[in-house]
């Protein structure tokens, strides 16, 4: 699969990363920004939305998973695969709900979460991609792609920018 | 006048029939979802046999064979069975994660006898059981063939298991290289395909995507399985797909009723829906 075009890196390359010392003041924190956009339709539902990272030779990592969490019977699992690419990449080898990672689904507007170096699975150095997916019941489905180096810069950041189903998604380190 | 018209139609309607293929409909299995997650898992199977895919229109499949197998090889309830004019239905539980089985698996035995110095043909539902019984005292030249009719679905629950294709030996079976329950458009899968438990050569291969009521091209895929008896399909599109294989039929065979004195052949055929996900 290859990076959305919409997606921009910003941060710092892995040849910059790795010409300078990684200090103990390093960035140890990604902070994701996601826009769930307000859609004028007959009938809404707040999105499933999954967050994944993706690196070259490893298993996909969850990183969070918005869904219908509290409904009787955990009926609201029925739907995850909907989330397909996530489904086949991470979600169908979990169980639900996953403690740390899943979570109620988010109305429209802009919603901040933050993952330490160990949500992220004990990061080594090295490029990455925080993969976005939503897909909304009786609607669509949108994936974002964006690459970030590990671990990142303070200050630094990268985003993309959803059509249908995302809005903007950025990401930046602290 | 309406004689004459009424005799040639019989004529057509005749040569018609003679010259349809034995396997000229589509036999299909359509399941609700193939990819599932969830606590509490149903899949709803529709089961017809028909020209257009996937379109219930013509015969429904009949569930006298139908069975079920969950992940850890244990026997399935067919659940709400129903036969309608057109279609059958039925549901399973899916009480397990893993790779469900779904199949109907009919087997049957042609052949012909000769008596008072004419050859017969055995007549249709013989079977290894009561070929004996169909054989008529005095018949001498008993010649048979046996044929073997598999056709079978897989329904995932959460991450795919492969408990389920060890071979029975019977047949045509699927032996997966790429499990048939993470297919995704763009991406080449492989399967192989084993006669009476051993690779299945030159095995010809069909290939239908649903939906064809809508087209004009029918863009069918005719392939043949290699000497392992391997296969790899492309998907353009996703989408449900039809996969028919069979043994290999002569040149001309199924254009008319095959001569009695032919020797019978061993015959057998898998059918199989795939579904495709968009990527």
């Amino acid at each position: 699969m290859q990076p959305s075009p919409r997606a921009l890196v910003i941060g710092g390359s892995l040849s910059a990363a790795l010409a300078v010392p990684v200090l103990a003041a390093a960035p140890t924190v990604m902070d994701v920004t996601v826009n769930i956009p307000r859609l004028k339709v007959a009938e809404y539902h707040k999105p499933y939305v999954a967050f994944w990272v993706e690196k070259a030779g490893a298993k996909a990592k969850t990183v969070a998973v918005w869904y219908d969490h509290d409904m009787k019977a955990n009926e609201g699992t029925k739907w995850l695969r909907d989330v397909r690419q996530w489904w086949r990449v991470s979600g169908r080898s979990m169980t639900f709900p996953a403690n740390g990672i899943t979570g109620a689904t988010r109305a429209p507007g802009a919603h901040k979460i933050s993952f330490t170096r160990a949500q992220l699975a004990a990061m080594a150095a090295g490029d990455y991609v925080l993969v976005v997916e939503a897909a909304r019941e009786v609607g669509g489905r949108e994936m974002l792609r964006i690459p970030f180096t590990w671990p990142g810069k303070a200050g630094a950041g990268a985003r993309a920018a959803g059509k249908a189903e995302l809005g903007a998604v950025s990401i930046s380190f602290r | 006048m309406k004689n004459k018209l009424w005799t040639l139609a019989a004529t057509l309607a005749l040569a018609a029939v003679a010259a349809e293929p034995a396997n000229a409909h589509r036999q299909w299995m359509m399941p609700s979802s193939t990819v599932l997650s969830g606590d509490d898992v149903w899949v709803t199977v529709d089961a017809a046999v028909s020209n257009d895919l996937f379109y219930f229109e013509h015969q429904p499949l009949r569930l006298d064979a139908m069975k079920a197998w969950a992940p850890d090889g244990s026997e399935a309830t067919i659940e709400n069975k129903a036969t309608g004019r057109y279609r059958s239905t039925f549901d399973v539980h899916l009480t397990q994660k893993g790779t469900w089985k779904i199949a109907s698996v009919a087997d049957g035995m042609m052949g012909s006898y000769d008596l008072n110095g004419k050859t017969e043909r055995l007549p249709r539902g013989t079977t290894t059981a009561n070929l004996a019984e169909r054989i008529p005292a005095g018949a001498t030249n008993v010649q048979t063939a046996e044929s073997s009719n598999r056709n079978e679905i897989f329904v995932t629950v959460g991450e795919p298991t492969d408990t389920l294709f060890k071979p029975t030996g019977k047949g045509i079976e699927l032996v997966p290289v790429t499990h048939p329950n993470d297919l995704v458009a763009g991406e080449a899968a492989t399967f192989r395909f084993l006669l009476d438990g051993k690779p299945g050569a030159g095995l010809p291969v069909t290939v239908i995507r649903g939906g064809i009521r809508y087209r004009d091209d029918l863009g069918e895929e005719t392939l043949k399985t290699d000497g392992e008896g391997k296969v790899v399909l492309n998907w353009a599109e996703p989408g449900m797909y039809w996969v028919n294989v069979t043994t290999p039929r002569a040149e001309g065979e199924g254009e008319g009723p095959p001569p009695a004195t032919a020797a019978p052949q061993r015959r057998a055929s898998y059918v199989t829906t795939l579904e495709v996900l968009a990527p």
